[in-house]
């Protein structure tokens, strides 16, 4: 019920007579271009609708004329990686570490799908580059724990540290203090013994004597570890948790077991070896 | 005002110190309280629900009063009530969320406590809103109510639905959701694309229907537009909440959906641009004087920018690069920042002069010097945000000439890092404009000594 409709005298368009507040309404008609753009997108969803899986039912859903869903859009594109790289990761398959680092082009294209591999899921750990960080082994030095040959590394990621898969590397480091094998004092004496052993304690005779009789079936008489049992070298100045007297100290007193996932478990085959082969290019390789 | 003004801040300020910590993660000083997780949604709670909220329940008892030409349904204690209620859900879930208490639904955090005291401050706001509504002295109800009432009715059924939980005890806070798996994520999306939908864009173009020709002192544009483009919007937007769920174990069909109706959704927001700027034809001139019809014009801009990136970035292709980027971040912020904000602010440097009965803002100059740290705030916050979220996206999927991924995610993270500065910048001059602002309303509040009696129900505007 327009009471009051007047001419705009700007526009010159007719106002629809309505006024609240002071505010009032011009009567003027829909811009045709606004009208005519949101027809095209009515079209548009219509078409898209008919293209694709779009109406649901009580049983299902109108697929669409193209047949599109997002997981075969999925495994199609990564079947054509997978195409793309299959050419040279069947050759990685099928051929020995020497026979690869024989061949430049695939050596080439291992060591890439290992870094990029390596980016994905050793990183977190590892850090850039294999760098480490405490607890985490660098692994562009050439101090290891379980062995640097590309077949001991090939092992390690395969079947991984300290885990469940039947063929883990699996030893552990007995908890001296926290079980009551040597009291405080005594891990107090070994700990300055093996910080002696690269020059940064007194060794006392005590600490040597329970150093001999506890310590080296694993790490040996010169201290300098086997990679055998994962035992590290304890005269390199090289400290996986720390090299403070107070670190140390508690590597003895409870122990550490660090441990890694089995990535055989995880990831195929082909790229495992190229994880082993670009690991061994980061610097430390023997 | 005053709380709007407080919790603007606040938001801002949170903003800044989350912005800040992504540049130097060690900023949260190891305190549990103060890790990114926990200030983020204070930050997002603080911008949308503190800040957007109180504007809204206070501008919108203004506008309804006014061109209803009748007192707040209830009265001053129903307003009151309702105002002081909001505020004490906001504190009660601030505070939640700093000792960790949290639904970990975005924009949905707080627990069924906060949940159910909203639920009855809201049905009383909707109660004296729809109450004033009905007894009004004017034949037609104005547009800028039923963008009000849309936003009040479907944020009641937004909050509850998607916050249908159950407590695991009495005195606990734990609550667990009714709904599960893909079904919760469906449901939260649509709660969360239409606390935009209805929240920050419905009730604000409420603000901008009422303000704006206000202060251009012109009339609407359209009034065909109004109707078309409110019935289009309301009706389209709530359909549109599965794009933020492309590509993941959300049903094809419903994927399809929430695109098509998003790209439909194009026209209908632009009906409110269109309205905002046209009804400026013959007073563009008051823009070079009134700094704060400034802020409005520039709001509408920004809306209609957003409006047209949203659309698009909802298009799967271009959605598979954007989603999870800062690209996302940059368009919340081109509409929080650009739109909500730049709205508020405008319709607050209209209404403060109102309410305290002045004859004007105690400074102009200030204003202007607001409006421009804050543009360019927003500029750089975007303009940085489009930049490193592209840049993210096109890394996250690069390959090598041999197939393999090219970047690592930790890469991707360092590229960005020089943007979160820019964005920074951003959010301190976003911030500065801010304080500028509450320093210039509070010189007007304080004015000149006569202060005008208030009647009871625009007090509690005021509030």
């Amino acid at each position: 019920m327009p009471t009051k409709i007047e001419k705009d005298s700007i526009s010159g368009r007719d106002t629809t007579g309505h006024e609240w507040d002071g505010v009032k309404e011009l009567n003027t008609p829909l811009p045709t271009w606004w009208v005519y753009t949101f027809y095209a997108t009515i079209l548009f969803a219509i078409a898209y609708c008919v293209l694709y899986p779009a109406i649901p039912s009580l049983s299902g859903h109108t697929t669409g004329l193209l047949g599109y869903t997002n997981r075969a859009a999925l495994t199609q594109s990564l079947a054509e990686q997978n195409r793309e790289r299959a050419k040279f990761v069947d050759r990685i398959r099928a051929s020995s570490f020497d026979q690869i680092r024989k061949d430049p082009e695939l050596f080439n294209f291992a060591v890439s799908g290992g870094r990029s591999a390596f980016q994905t899921t050793c990183m977190q750990c590892h850090g850039a580059g294999g760098a480490g960080s405490t607890g985490f082994p660098n692994l562009a030095d050439d101090d290891w724990l379980w062995g640097g040959k590309i077949d001991q590394i090939h092992q390690t990621i395969q079947y991984g540290i300290r885990n469940s898969n039947d063929k883990s590397r699996n030893t552990l480091m007995p908890r001296f203090g926290a079980d009551g094998l040597l009291t405080s004092q005594q891990v107090g004496q070994v700990t300055d013994y093996v910080l002696s052993l690269s020059g940064k304690a007194k060794a006392t005779p005590e600490g040597a004597k329970i150093f001999q009789e506890q310590c080296v079936a694993c790490h040996q008489a010169d201290g300098k570890g086997n990679q055998e049992m994962g035992a590290p070298n304890l005269t390199d100045g090289l400290w996986l948790y720390g090299g403070s007297r107070d670190a140390v100290y508690r590597t003895i007193f409870y122990a550490r077991n660090g441990s890694m996932p089995a990535w055989g478990e995880r990831l195929d085959d082909a790229t495992i070896k190229m994880l082993a082969l670009y690991v061994h290019t980061l610097g430390g390789g023997k | 005002m005053v709380l709007t003004m407080f919790w603007g801040v606040a938001a801002f300020t949170a903003g800044v110190v989350i912005a800040a910590q992504l540049v130097w993660p060690q900023l949260s000083f190891d305190s549990e309280y103060l890790t990114f997780g926990r200030l983020r949604p204070l930050h997002t709670s603080a911008a949308i629900f503190a800040f957007g909220g109180t504007a809204l329940i206070g501008t919108s008892f203004h506008v309804v009063q006014r061109t209803c030409r009748a007192q707040l349904f209830g009265g001053a204690p129903l307003g009151w009530f309702i105002v002081l209620g909001y505020q004490f859900f906001i504190v009660i879930a601030a505070t939640g969320y700093l000792l960790g208490i949290t639904q970990s639904k975005e924009y949905a955090e707080p627990e069924w406590y906060a949940d159910i005291w909203l639920t009855i401050v809201w049905v009383a706001y909707l109660i004296a809103y729809l109450g004033t509504v009905l007894k009004r002295e004017e034949p037609h109800i104005y547009v800028a109510n039923w963008f009000y009432l849309a936003f009040i009715i479907t944020i009641a059924m937004l909050h509850i639905v998607n916050n249908l939980t159950m407590p695991v005890s009495f005195f606990g806070t734990k609550s667990y959701s009714a709904w599960s798996g893909v079904q919760d994520a469906m449901i939260q999306w649509w709660y969360g694309h239409n606390a935009v939908g209805f929240f920050l864009t419905a009730a604000f173009l409420g603000m901008m229907y009422y303000f704006i020709p206000k202060a251009a002192n012109r009339p609407v544009y359209s009034y065909r537009l109004s109707i078309v483009h409110f019935w289009s919007l309301v009706f389209i937007y709530i359909w549109a909440g599965p794009h933020h769920l492309h590509y993941t174990s959300l049903p094809d069909w419903a994927q399809t959906l929430g695109m098509v109706f998003s790209v439909m959704l194009w026209m209908p927001s632009w009906g409110g641009m269109i309205n905002g700027l046209m009804t400026l034809s013959g007073a563009w001139d008051k823009l070079r004087t009134d700094p704060g019809l400034r802020f409005s014009v520039t709001a509408v801009g920004f809306y209609g920018m957003a409006t047209f990136e949203g659309p698009v970035m909802s298009i799967k292709a271009v959605n598979s690069l954007s989603h999870y980027t800062d690209w996302t971040i940059g368009h919340v912020h081109s509409g929080a920042l650009g739109w909500v904000a730049f709205i508020v602010f405008g319709s607050m440097y209209y209404l403060v002069p109102v309410l305290w009965k002045r004859p004007a803002m105690w400074s102009t100059r200030l204003i202007g010097w607001h409006y421009w740290i804050s543009t360019l705030g927003i500029v750089l916050y975007i303009s940085s945000m489009w930049v490193s979220g592209i840049m993210q996206g096109l890394m996250w999927r690069a390959y090598d000439e041999l197939g393999f991924l090219q970047y690592s995610f930790v890469e991707t993270v360092a590229a960005m890092h020089p943007f979160y500065f820019i964005r920074l910048l951003g959010g301190v001059l976003f911030l500065s404009g801010g304080l500028i602002m509450a320093f210039n309303m509070w010189r007007t509040v304080r004015g000149d000594k006569a202060q005008a009696v208030v009647p009871a129900a625009t007090a509690a505007v005021a509030a």
